[in-house]
């Protein structure tokens, strides 16, 4: 292809996005345009599958038999999800395989949220109201992103994280309407995981590397820092009625902007974890690959089993 | 189906047929609560992402029945007894469980083979419960049949693909299928109160399809290329409050919050 021929390629292109109309995985894109995007929808679906595990962690002591099954429903979609994005991902040209390789050699990342232990029953409502809450923010926007299977892949899945963070909202107010004891859980449950939830939703603007190029590709339609300052908005009032406390001494409303101020953010502790030293970095990953290892000689023989079946039928049909 | 005859209204009256009831119906639920338990601790971790979904999908089902037998075992009761309590607060003689559904998932062979079995055994049960002269077990039975027919051919499809996968598949499998064996026995096992409600039609009996099992379960070990193992004995003990050594582990992780927050709503 000339020079001129990709400049009018390229040109079509963007005029398409800017027109709001998707691209689709046989229109030609440009190469950072699928590179970016492999890496965000990766990225996306490995947090999905991460994501299972602190929460399977308390499915087999969930402690009523509503609340196991309603957990295991909750867990069965974070896998549904990782599959449709998986199969998103796979439109780009890339092989689950080779994605899940990322993950495995850890030259992809997850949300690092996950890097975090599930200490008592309260995280699983914490997590649902918190985590998915923070999700939620991050997503709705992608649901009307560029890439079409993305876009279409997003609506589904926020569909089914609202009702995870309803599902984790009612956790918490069950423990909050209980015994002294329970409302404690629901508390520490609350101050371990707000900061973290907050850290979610991306590095402050100003560290913030990939904005601009993603806002123009609609990957992004708000700054990370609005993103937080709405997940804060949204999410103060539904602690006051909780009747717990964000564990934050400077938050206070502010008349003037129409939004909580809040303390700093521990931004050094977010790299640590970034940078695989969170609590459970090793655990999570050791796990996703444990789980990959042992299962081969599952998918070998499948796939042995699949290719007789046919040897069998092409015999029957000479 | 039919119902072979209803029930006689004033059956419940009586205190024995109503002991006899409730123990029955443990028989069948504290099987599907153990082996949600065993399946529920493999969500996250199968070998891709479509049979960790199926084999979650499984253990839900298997939860759906199990809460809808133990509501009605509670309104039986009439004691005011709930779902959760009949789930976490007996002591481990009071359950009801066969040993096979307590049988550890030792590698994905042994998650099939062990489910396979019950399967099998699960989905004839329902297709006669249909029959039963107690209308609320009618119903059960025929909400539940869809999803044991489901669960049969997909463990049955994946013990066909590993017995006739791999050399290495083969031998996993065989092992599996010959170290769970000695527990389909017991799936079959009459105690007294299966006797009194097979008498008053309740239960079917199930002794009578026996043969039929072991030659549905012959033909697809056939099929998958595995051999039927030949044992001189079977092992039981669990549907009568005997377990294995297991089954403590299971329940102290089950009950750990309701032991430890007594009285409390989640
Ligand atoms: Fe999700
Ligand atoms: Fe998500
Ligand atoms: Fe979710």
């Amino acid at each position: 292809m000339s020079e001129a021929e990709i400049k009018s390629l390229e040109a079509q292109f963007e005029a398409k996005i800017a027109n709001d109309e998707k691209i689709e995985p046989k229109d030609w894109m440009p190469e950072k345009y699928r590179k970016t995007h492999i890496r965000q929808i990766s990225q996306h679906a490995h947090s999905e599958i991460v994501g299972m595990l602190p929460e399977g962690n308390w499915i087999t002591r969930a402690p009523s038999l509503r609340r196991k099954a309603a957990l295991l429903a909750k867990v069965q979609d974070e896998a549904g999800h990782g599959l449709y994005l998986y199969s998103a991902c796979e439109t780009l040209g890339i092989s689950r395989e080779e994605l899940y390789n990322q993950l495995h050699t850890g030259a992809a990342k997850y949300s690092s949220i996950f890097n975090y232990p599930t200490l008592t029953w309260a995280d699983m409502g914490a997590i649902g109201w918190l985590v998915d809450g923070a999700a939620i923010i991050n997503q709705v926007p992608l649901c009307s992103t560029s890439y079409g299977p993305y876009a279409r892949a997003m609506v589904r899945v926020c569909k089914e994280e609202s009702f995870h963070q309803r599902q984790g909202y009612e956790i918490m107010l069950s423990l909050c309407n209980g015994t002294e004891e329970q409302k404690q859980m629901a508390q520490d449950a609350l101050n371990r995981w707000w900061w973290p939830s907050l850290m979610m939703l991306g590095p402050e603007d100003k560290d913030s590397v990939h904005t601009e190029q993603s806002m123009k590709w609609k990957l992004k339609r708000k700054t990370n820092d609005e993103l937080r300052q709405q997940f804060i908005d949204q999410t103060v009032p539904q602690a006051d009625i909780l009747g717990l406390t964000i564990p934050d001494p400077e938050l206070k409303w502010n008349e003037e902007k129409g939004g909580y101020d809040f303390g700093p953010i521990d931004w050094d502790e977010f790299w640590q974890v970034v940078k695989g030293h969170g609590p459970m970095n090793k655990k999570r990953l050791d796990d996703r690959r444990n789980a990959w290892e042992k299962g081969k000689w599952v998918r070998d023989a499948a796939m042995a089993y699949a290719q007789k079946q046919n040897e069998r039928k092409n015999k029957q049909a000479i | 189906m039919k119902p072979i005859r209803e029930l006689n209204p004033q059956f419940l009256e009586s205190k024995e047929n109503k002991q006899h009831l409730i123990d029955y119906l443990l028989g069948v639920a504290d099987n599907y609560l153990i082996l949600a338990q065993r399946l529920g601790e493999l969500c996250g971790h199968g070998p891709n992402l479509e049979p960790d979904i199926a084999i979650t999908n499984i253990s839900l089902d298997l939860l759906g029945q199990v809460r809808s037998f133990y509501q009605y075992i509670s309104q039986i009761k009439g004691d005011g007894s709930t779902e959760d309590d009949i789930a976490f607060l007996r002591k481990e003689r009071e359950y009801r469980s066969v040993l096979l559904v307590q049988q550890p998932n030792t590698d994905f062979a042994y998650v099939i083979a062990r489910q396979f079995f019950f399967d099998v055994f699960n989905k004839m049960f329902l297709n006669a419960l249909q029959q039963s002269a107690d209308e609320t077990l009618r119903a059960l039975a025929f909400k539940g049949i869809k999803e044991a027919s489901y669960h049969e051919r997909f463990s049955g499809d994946w013990l066909k693909r590993l017995g006739d996968g791999t050399e290495e598949s083969h031998d996993k499998a065989q092992k599996a299928v010959n170290d769970l064996w000695v527990f389909t026995d017991e799936l079959f096992q009459v105690n007294e109160s299966d006797s009194a409600m097979i008498d008053a039609g309740v239960a079917p009996d199930m002794l009578q399809l026996r043969e039929y099992y072991y030659e549905k379960v012959e033909n697809l070990l056939t099929e998958a290329t595995l051999e039927v193992p030949e044992v001189p004995y079977f092992q039981k003990g669990g549907k009568n409050g005997l377990h294995s050594e297991y089954m403590g582990y299971i329940l102290a992780e089950m009950q750990y919050m309701q032991r430890t927050y007594p009285n409390s709503k989640w």
